[in-house]
Protein backbone atom coordinates (compact mmCIF):
# COMPACT_ATOMS: atom_id res chain seq x y z
CA UNK A 1 0.00 0.00 0.00
CA UNK A 2 1.60 3.48 -0.74
CA UNK A 3 1.52 6.59 1.44
CA UNK A 4 -1.80 8.04 -0.99
CA UNK A 5 -3.96 5.09 -0.67
CA UNK A 6 -3.60 5.49 3.34
CA UNK A 7 -4.90 8.61 3.68
CA UNK A 8 -8.26 8.43 4.90
CA UNK A 9 -10.80 9.43 2.00
CA UNK A 10 -12.99 11.36 4.57
CA UNK A 11 -11.10 11.35 8.06
CA UNK A 12 -14.49 10.90 10.73
CA UNK A 13 -14.01 13.74 12.77
CA UNK A 14 -13.97 13.65 16.52
CA UNK A 15 -17.31 13.48 18.95
CA UNK A 16 -20.31 11.78 18.96
CA UNK A 17 -21.87 10.29 15.65
CA UNK A 18 -19.24 12.14 13.67
CA UNK A 19 -18.99 9.39 11.57
CA UNK A 20 -22.61 8.05 11.50
CA UNK A 21 -23.86 9.67 7.86
CA UNK A 22 -21.31 8.43 6.46
CA UNK A 23 -21.86 4.80 7.74
CA UNK A 24 -25.28 3.86 8.71
CA UNK A 25 -26.91 1.23 9.95
CA UNK A 26 -28.88 -1.08 7.31
CA UNK A 27 -31.70 -3.83 8.51
CA UNK A 28 -34.22 -4.72 5.65
CA UNK A 29 -35.44 -1.08 4.92
CA UNK A 30 -34.24 0.79 8.14
CA UNK A 31 -31.36 2.97 8.33
CA UNK A 32 -29.93 3.78 11.82
CA UNK A 33 -27.07 6.15 12.62
CA UNK A 34 -26.16 3.98 15.77
CA UNK A 35 -24.66 0.20 15.62
CA UNK A 36 -25.78 -0.19 19.86
CA UNK A 37 -29.07 -1.84 20.06
CA UNK A 38 -30.75 -1.81 23.86
CA UNK A 39 -32.33 -4.85 25.26
CA UNK A 40 -34.27 -3.16 28.51
CA UNK A 41 -35.08 -6.15 30.68
CA UNK A 42 -33.51 -5.99 33.91
CA UNK A 43 -34.09 -1.99 34.76
CA UNK A 44 -35.09 -1.04 38.46
CA UNK A 45 -37.30 1.75 36.98
CA UNK A 46 -38.58 3.48 33.60
CA UNK A 47 -36.79 6.67 34.91
CA UNK A 48 -33.54 4.65 34.46
CA UNK A 49 -34.50 3.26 31.29
CA UNK A 50 -35.20 6.36 30.36
CA UNK A 51 -31.26 7.64 30.87
CA UNK A 52 -29.88 4.11 29.76
CA UNK A 53 -31.85 4.93 26.12
CA UNK A 54 -30.49 8.30 26.23
CA UNK A 55 -26.54 7.84 26.87
CA UNK A 56 -27.02 4.84 24.88
CA UNK A 57 -28.23 6.42 21.81
CA UNK A 58 -29.80 3.26 20.67
CA UNK A 59 -32.44 3.59 17.93
CA UNK A 60 -33.58 0.09 18.34
CA UNK A 61 -34.84 -1.55 21.86
CA UNK A 62 -36.24 -4.81 22.20
CA UNK A 63 -39.69 -5.48 24.47
CA UNK A 64 -40.91 -8.63 25.53
CA UNK A 65 -44.34 -9.79 25.36
CA UNK A 66 -46.00 -10.72 28.66
CA UNK A 67 -49.44 -10.85 30.33
CA UNK A 68 -50.77 -7.43 31.05
CA UNK A 69 -50.79 -6.39 34.93
CA UNK A 70 -53.94 -4.43 35.17
CA UNK A 71 -51.89 -2.80 38.10
CA UNK A 72 -48.34 -1.83 36.22
CA UNK A 73 -48.75 2.28 36.10
CA UNK A 74 -46.43 3.57 33.34
CA UNK A 75 -44.93 1.40 30.12
CA UNK A 76 -42.26 0.67 28.53
CA UNK A 77 -43.68 1.61 25.41
CA UNK A 78 -44.18 5.01 26.65
CA UNK A 79 -40.22 5.80 26.97
CA UNK A 80 -39.25 4.01 23.87
CA UNK A 81 -41.84 6.05 21.70
CA UNK A 82 -40.89 9.15 23.94
CA UNK A 83 -37.64 9.36 23.15
CA UNK A 84 -38.19 7.84 19.04
CA UNK A 85 -36.39 4.39 19.12
CA UNK A 86 -37.87 1.89 17.37
CA UNK A 87 -39.31 -1.02 19.34
CA UNK A 88 -38.70 -4.33 19.19
CA UNK A 89 -40.38 -6.63 20.36
CA UNK A 90 -38.99 -10.68 21.20
CA UNK A 91 -39.63 -14.06 21.66
CA UNK A 92 -38.09 -14.14 24.75
CA UNK A 93 -39.55 -17.81 26.67
CA UNK A 94 -40.35 -19.37 24.01
CA UNK A 95 -39.10 -22.80 23.77
CA UNK A 96 -40.89 -24.25 20.34
CA UNK A 97 -41.23 -22.90 16.55
CA UNK A 98 -45.49 -22.73 17.64
CA UNK A 99 -45.34 -20.67 20.65
CA UNK A 100 -42.18 -18.26 19.03
CA UNK A 101 -44.23 -17.96 15.81
CA UNK A 102 -47.67 -16.86 18.27
CA UNK A 103 -45.86 -14.44 20.12
CA UNK A 104 -44.51 -12.77 17.18
CA UNK A 105 -48.00 -12.66 15.30
CA UNK A 106 -49.18 -11.19 18.86
CA UNK A 107 -46.38 -8.77 19.32
CA UNK A 108 -47.33 -7.92 15.46
CA UNK A 109 -51.07 -7.49 16.91
CA UNK A 110 -50.22 -5.30 19.99
CA UNK A 111 -47.23 -3.02 18.35
CA UNK A 112 -48.09 -2.35 14.73
CA UNK A 113 -44.44 -3.49 13.91
CA UNK A 114 -43.42 -6.94 11.56
CA UNK A 115 -39.87 -6.69 13.35
CA UNK A 116 -39.11 -9.36 15.47
CA UNK A 117 -35.95 -10.75 17.85
CA UNK A 118 -36.93 -14.44 17.28
CA UNK A 119 -35.95 -16.40 20.37
CA UNK A 120 -36.23 -20.24 20.43
CA UNK A 121 -34.31 -21.43 23.40
CA UNK A 122 -33.63 -25.20 24.16
CA UNK A 123 -33.83 -24.78 28.07
CA UNK A 124 -33.86 -22.78 31.09
CA UNK A 125 -30.51 -22.86 32.10
CA UNK A 126 -28.25 -22.48 29.19
CA UNK A 127 -30.75 -20.21 27.55
CA UNK A 128 -28.59 -20.97 24.68
CA UNK A 129 -31.02 -21.10 21.21
CA UNK A 130 -32.83 -24.53 20.08
CA UNK A 131 -31.36 -24.03 16.18
CA UNK A 132 -34.16 -26.59 14.80
CA UNK A 133 -37.43 -24.49 16.02
CA UNK A 134 -35.27 -21.52 15.41
CA UNK A 135 -34.61 -22.83 11.92
CA UNK A 136 -38.57 -23.69 11.49
CA UNK A 137 -39.74 -20.54 12.97
CA UNK A 138 -37.86 -18.18 10.78
CA UNK A 139 -38.75 -19.91 8.11
CA UNK A 140 -42.63 -19.35 8.79
CA UNK A 141 -42.12 -15.93 9.89
CA UNK A 142 -40.48 -14.92 6.65
CA UNK A 143 -43.41 -16.14 4.85
CA UNK A 144 -45.56 -14.65 7.04
CA UNK A 145 -44.09 -11.41 6.31
CA UNK A 146 -42.06 -10.67 9.26
CA UNK A 147 -38.49 -8.66 9.23
CA UNK A 148 -36.55 -11.26 11.27
CA UNK A 149 -33.79 -11.26 13.29
CA UNK A 150 -32.73 -14.28 15.01
CA UNK A 151 -30.70 -14.86 18.09
CA UNK A 152 -28.84 -17.79 16.98
CA UNK A 153 -25.68 -19.69 18.13
CA UNK A 154 -21.87 -19.03 17.21
CA UNK A 155 -22.44 -21.30 14.10
CA UNK A 156 -21.34 -20.20 11.02
CA UNK A 157 -23.23 -22.96 8.99
CA UNK A 158 -26.47 -21.99 11.08
CA UNK A 159 -26.03 -18.22 10.16
CA UNK A 160 -25.94 -18.90 6.52
CA UNK A 161 -28.84 -21.12 6.49
CA UNK A 162 -30.90 -18.53 8.35
CA UNK A 163 -29.82 -15.90 5.79
CA UNK A 164 -30.63 -18.06 3.22
CA UNK A 165 -33.94 -18.41 5.15
CA UNK A 166 -34.71 -15.04 4.25
CA UNK A 167 -33.67 -13.23 7.81
CA UNK A 168 -33.31 -9.55 8.01
CA UNK A 169 -30.14 -10.11 10.33
CA UNK A 170 -28.14 -12.46 12.37
CA UNK A 171 -27.82 -12.21 15.76
CA UNK A 172 -25.24 -14.58 17.14
CA UNK A 173 -24.19 -14.63 20.66
CA UNK A 174 -20.81 -14.03 22.50
CA UNK A 175 -21.59 -16.05 25.16
CA UNK A 176 -24.92 -17.23 27.01
CA UNK A 177 -27.80 -14.37 28.05
CA UNK A 178 -26.59 -12.65 31.04
CA UNK A 179 -23.24 -14.25 31.44
CA UNK A 180 -20.98 -11.37 30.85
CA UNK A 181 -18.48 -13.68 29.59
CA UNK A 182 -17.90 -11.62 26.50
CA UNK A 183 -16.76 -13.23 23.56
CA UNK A 184 -15.87 -17.02 23.89
CA UNK A 185 -15.32 -18.32 20.43
CA UNK A 186 -14.29 -14.86 17.99
CA UNK A 187 -12.90 -16.96 15.40
CA UNK A 188 -16.67 -18.27 14.92
CA UNK A 189 -18.21 -14.61 15.33
CA UNK A 190 -15.49 -13.58 12.37
CA UNK A 191 -16.41 -16.39 9.81
CA UNK A 192 -20.12 -15.82 10.46
CA UNK A 193 -19.55 -11.97 9.15
CA UNK A 194 -17.40 -13.12 6.63
CA UNK A 195 -20.17 -15.97 5.84
CA UNK A 196 -23.03 -13.57 5.68
CA UNK A 197 -24.60 -10.65 3.75
CA UNK A 198 -26.95 -9.63 6.01
CA UNK A 199 -26.42 -7.34 8.82
CA UNK A 200 -24.48 -9.53 12.04
CA UNK A 201 -25.36 -8.04 15.24
CA UNK A 202 -23.51 -9.44 18.04
CA UNK A 203 -26.16 -10.30 20.69
CA UNK A 204 -25.94 -11.67 24.41
CA UNK A 205 -22.37 -12.16 26.41
CA UNK A 206 -21.20 -8.91 26.46
CA UNK A 207 -20.21 -8.03 29.83
CA UNK A 208 -18.34 -4.39 29.78
CA UNK A 209 -16.88 -2.01 27.27
CA UNK A 210 -13.90 -3.80 25.50
CA UNK A 211 -16.24 -6.85 24.64
CA UNK A 212 -18.47 -4.77 22.42
CA UNK A 213 -15.44 -2.90 20.79
CA UNK A 214 -13.50 -6.47 20.21
CA UNK A 215 -17.41 -7.32 18.57
CA UNK A 216 -17.00 -4.74 16.06
CA UNK A 217 -13.45 -5.36 14.89
CA UNK A 218 -14.43 -8.33 14.45
CA UNK A 219 -16.73 -6.84 11.88
CA UNK A 220 -19.97 -7.10 13.26
CA UNK A 221 -22.14 -4.76 11.82
CA UNK A 222 -23.95 -3.60 15.27
CA UNK A 223 -24.06 -5.04 19.22
CA UNK A 224 -27.21 -5.73 20.76
CA UNK A 225 -26.83 -5.02 24.68
CA UNK A 226 -29.32 -5.95 27.78
CA UNK A 227 -27.68 -7.00 31.02
CA UNK A 228 -24.18 -5.45 30.84
CA UNK A 229 -25.88 -2.11 31.03
CA UNK A 230 -29.03 -3.13 32.84
CA UNK A 231 -27.54 -4.99 36.10
CA UNK A 232 -24.35 -2.47 35.85
CA UNK A 233 -23.97 -0.67 39.11
CA UNK A 234 -24.76 3.01 36.65
CA UNK A 235 -26.50 1.71 33.83
CA UNK A 236 -26.51 4.68 32.03
CA UNK A 237 -22.74 5.15 32.02
CA UNK A 238 -22.15 1.66 31.47
CA UNK A 239 -24.79 2.69 28.28
CA UNK A 240 -22.11 5.83 27.63
CA UNK A 241 -19.18 2.99 27.97
CA UNK A 242 -20.75 0.94 25.48
CA UNK A 243 -22.07 3.10 22.66
CA UNK A 244 -18.46 4.60 22.74
CA UNK A 245 -16.41 1.22 22.84
CA UNK A 246 -18.84 0.19 19.16
CA UNK A 247 -18.27 3.65 17.82
CA UNK A 248 -14.21 2.84 18.39
CA UNK A 249 -14.47 -0.43 17.47
CA UNK A 250 -16.20 0.24 14.30
CA UNK A 251 -13.90 2.89 13.12
CA UNK A 252 -10.90 0.36 14.24
CA UNK A 253 -12.76 -1.98 11.78
CA UNK A 254 -12.71 -0.06 9.09
CA UNK A 255 -9.17 1.69 9.86
CA UNK A 256 -7.68 -2.26 9.10
CA UNK A 257 -5.60 -2.82 12.03
CA UNK A 258 -2.18 -4.32 11.87
CA UNK A 259 -1.37 -8.01 11.16
CA UNK A 260 0.19 -9.57 14.50
CA UNK A 261 3.52 -10.54 14.76
CA UNK A 262 5.51 -13.15 16.63
CA UNK A 263 8.66 -10.87 16.54
CA UNK A 264 8.65 -7.06 17.18
CA UNK A 265 9.68 -4.88 14.15
CA UNK A 266 10.89 -1.29 15.17
CA UNK A 267 8.63 1.85 13.88
CA UNK A 268 11.62 3.75 14.25
CA UNK A 269 13.63 3.71 10.78
CA UNK A 270 16.89 2.36 11.45
CA UNK A 271 18.98 4.02 8.78
CA UNK A 272 21.20 6.64 9.38
CA UNK A 273 21.59 5.88 13.10
CA UNK A 274 24.80 6.57 14.57
CA UNK A 275 27.34 4.85 15.24
CA UNK A 276 28.03 6.22 19.02
CA UNK A 277 29.87 3.19 20.87
CA UNK A 278 32.29 1.39 18.13
CA UNK A 279 33.21 -2.08 19.11
CA UNK B 1 -90.46 -12.51 30.13
CA UNK B 2 -86.52 -13.29 29.04
CA UNK B 3 -84.44 -15.54 31.31
CA UNK B 4 -81.33 -14.32 31.78
CA UNK B 5 -78.59 -16.85 30.00
CA UNK B 6 -76.18 -18.61 32.52
CA UNK B 7 -72.80 -16.73 32.91
CA UNK B 8 -69.85 -18.94 31.03
CA UNK B 9 -66.83 -19.63 32.96
CA UNK B 10 -63.57 -18.77 30.72
CA UNK B 11 -59.66 -18.51 31.99
CA UNK B 12 -58.35 -14.68 31.57
CA UNK B 13 -54.52 -14.78 31.87
CA UNK B 14 -54.72 -18.05 33.76
CA UNK B 15 -57.29 -16.81 36.22
CA UNK B 16 -60.69 -18.62 36.02
CA UNK B 17 -63.40 -16.13 35.76
CA UNK B 18 -67.14 -15.99 35.59
CA UNK B 19 -68.87 -13.86 32.91
CA UNK B 20 -72.03 -12.88 31.42
CA UNK B 21 -72.68 -15.10 28.21
CA UNK B 22 -72.54 -13.12 25.10
CA UNK B 23 -69.56 -10.99 26.23
CA UNK B 24 -67.28 -9.71 23.45
CA UNK B 25 -63.30 -9.48 23.56
CA UNK B 26 -63.80 -6.01 23.30
CA UNK B 27 -66.11 -5.52 26.70
CA UNK B 28 -63.29 -7.81 28.32
CA UNK B 29 -60.61 -5.93 26.77
CA UNK B 30 -62.14 -2.43 27.66
CA UNK B 31 -62.45 -3.53 31.24
CA UNK B 32 -58.78 -3.20 31.74
CA UNK B 33 -58.88 0.16 31.73
CA UNK B 34 -56.14 0.82 29.17
CA UNK B 35 -55.63 2.15 26.08
CA UNK B 36 -56.11 -0.71 23.63
CA UNK B 37 -53.00 0.31 21.67
CA UNK B 38 -50.26 -2.17 22.48
CA UNK B 39 -52.66 -5.06 23.65
CA UNK B 40 -53.06 -8.39 21.61
CA UNK B 41 -55.30 -10.96 22.30
CA UNK B 42 -55.07 -14.80 22.10
CA UNK B 43 -58.40 -17.43 22.76
CA UNK B 44 -56.96 -20.78 22.64
CA UNK B 45 -53.38 -20.73 21.02
CA UNK B 46 -54.48 -18.58 18.43
CA UNK B 47 -54.31 -14.83 17.67
CA UNK B 48 -57.68 -12.75 17.71
CA UNK B 49 -57.16 -9.65 15.19
CA UNK B 50 -58.30 -6.65 16.56
CA UNK B 51 -60.74 -6.09 13.89
CA UNK B 52 -62.33 -9.40 15.16
CA UNK B 53 -62.84 -7.72 18.99
CA UNK B 54 -65.93 -5.96 18.91
CA UNK B 55 -67.70 -9.11 17.34
CA UNK B 56 -65.98 -12.06 18.85
CA UNK B 57 -68.23 -13.42 21.55
CA UNK B 58 -66.18 -15.24 24.43
CA UNK B 59 -67.38 -19.17 24.66
CA UNK B 60 -67.55 -20.92 27.90
CA UNK B 61 -64.54 -22.92 29.00
CA UNK B 62 -62.30 -20.58 26.31
CA UNK B 63 -58.99 -19.64 27.58
CA UNK B 64 -57.95 -15.81 27.11
CA UNK B 65 -54.57 -14.18 26.78
CA UNK B 66 -54.37 -10.79 26.93
CA UNK B 67 -50.83 -9.65 26.83
CA UNK B 68 -48.46 -6.27 26.44
CA UNK B 69 -45.26 -5.51 26.13
CA UNK B 70 -43.22 -5.11 28.66
CA UNK B 71 -39.02 -4.37 29.33
CA UNK B 72 -37.14 -7.82 28.13
CA UNK B 73 -34.19 -8.93 25.87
Amino acid sequence: MTETDRRSPTLPAPGPSADADADPLRIADGVFQTRLLLGTGGLPSLTVLDEAVVASGAEIATVAMRRIDPTARGSVLDVLRHRGVRVLPNTAGCQTAREAVLTARLAREALGTAWVKLEVVGDDRTLLPDPVELLASAEQLVADGFVVLPYTSDDPVLARRLEQAGCAAVMPLGAPIGSGLGIRNPHNIALIVEGVRVPVILDAGIGTASDAARAMELGCDAVLVASAITRAAHPAWMALALAEAVRGGRLARRAGRIPRRFHARASTAGEGLAELDPA
Amino acid sequence: MTEMPAPIGVVVNGRPTSLPAGTTVATLVDGLHRSPGGIAVAIGGEVVPRSAWAGWSLDDGDRIELLGAVQGG
